[in-house]
């Protein structure tokens, strides 16, 4: 298992680009943390999006997979029978002297649920990244985030030409008050913009919050 | 990096690592609760153990640790019961573990995520 993310990092052309460092600890005046978890398929862009907003090179690491029945000719990283292990990735922002924000890319698809289980409970919310030519990959997360009642926005990295966005929101079922918006994981301002939606949208679902539009 | 890679050819390994502990009754330790070191390490101890007081010197997340050590996360957890319970390390707590829905978060900490993703 790699200590370091597989991939490089990747910078599209006109997005600002930046060395991360492997090892960055924090500062010892913090003492909480949050989370975000970003979701979807093989390949959608998860590793890409937290790579391209961490403030260290993403990390990946792998957790046992201890659920029964599951269809372990899928998985990464299987040892034996009793050590099946699934692969997930994280990045860091620091918020500021006292907080840190986790960035979490994790498999969404139904065998790897699991992990939502024992990683991502607390979360303050999520993020679905969907391919238009693979939206099946989402309907599984999706649909366990509203059973949850996890807030979510869903964002769209367009690998090419693909259906507009209120086609994808017919396809994935999402009722309107899911934000829903294009995004370019490569690019940081774009992965950022993604965030920050979730967080308006949290705010927005808070009783008694702040606008958040009043306070930018 | 300073600790000894662990050997993840021998299918064992994990077992030998937790001492043949199953992770079912440990509590849980939340994925990014905040390890901090409060003891060096000691001559005697497993050098797992030894490897991650060295590494929480400055708080670090269960899932870093994991990440650095190159061992699964609920193994990781257990190692880090057994320095719980001595006290060579502490947990700053993090958000609550219990909840299966989205925890609430209060509106300043959602301001300041913001001010953060603003800076990027
Ligand atoms: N066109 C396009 N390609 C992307 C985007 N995000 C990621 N990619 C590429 O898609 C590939 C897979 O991305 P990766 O982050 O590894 O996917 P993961 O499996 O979800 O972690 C990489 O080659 C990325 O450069 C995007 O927003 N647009
Ligand atoms: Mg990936």
């Amino acid at each position: 298992m790699p200590s370091n993310a597989s991939e490089p990092l990747i910078t599209a052309p006109g997005s600002t680009t930046r060395t991360a460092p492997d090892r960055f600890p924090l500062a010892g005046t913090v003492s909480s943390a949050l989370k975000i978890v970003i979701v979807g398929g093989f390949g959608v862009g998860k590793t890409t999006m937290v790579g391209s907003v961490s403030e260290m090179r993403p990390l990946s690491t792998e957790e046992i997979m201890t659920q029964a029945g599951a269809e372990v000719d899928d998985l990464r990283g299987t040892r034996d029978k009793r050590t099946t292990t699934a692969a997930f990735d994280f990045g860091r922002i620091t918020i500021d002297s006292t907080r840190v924000l986790y960035l979490f890319g994790a498999p969404g698809q139904k065998r790897f649920w699991f992990l939502w289980g024992q990683l991502f409970i607390g979360s303050l919310g999520a993020i679905v990244l969907v391919d238009t030519a693979r939206m099946e990959d989402s309907w599984y997360a999706i649909d366990r985030l509203e059973h949850h009642g996890t807030p979510f926005v869903v964002a769209v990295n367009r690998f090419g030409p693909g259906p507009d966005l209120e086609r994808v929101r017919a396809a994935l079922d999402l009722s309107n008050d899911v934000p829903l918006l294009e995004c370019d994981a490569r690019r940081r301002e774009s992965s950022r913009d993604v965030l920050v939606t979730l967080v308006h949208h949290l705010a927005s679902r808070e009783r008694g919050g702040f606008a958040p539009k009043d306070s930018m | 990096m300073n600790t000894e890679p662990v050997d993840k050819e021998a299918p064992d390994r994990l077992y030998t690592v937790t001492a043949g502990r199953g992770g079912a009754d440990e509590p849980t330790l939340d994925s990014v609760a905040l390890i901090v070191a409060e003891s060096e390490p000691s001559p005697d101890m497993q050098s797992e153990h030894t490897a991650i007081l060295r590494l929480c010197t400055r708080p670090i997340a269960v899932v870093e640790l994991s990440a650095e050590l190159e061992l699964p996360v609920s193994v990781v957890r257990i190692l880090l019961a057994d320095l719980l319970d001595t006290g060579a390390v502490t947990a700053r707590h993090t958000t609550p573990s219990t909840a299966q829905e989205g925890a609430r978060h209060d509106s300043d900490t959602l301001k300041q995520v913001l001010l953060a993703l603003q800076r990027l």
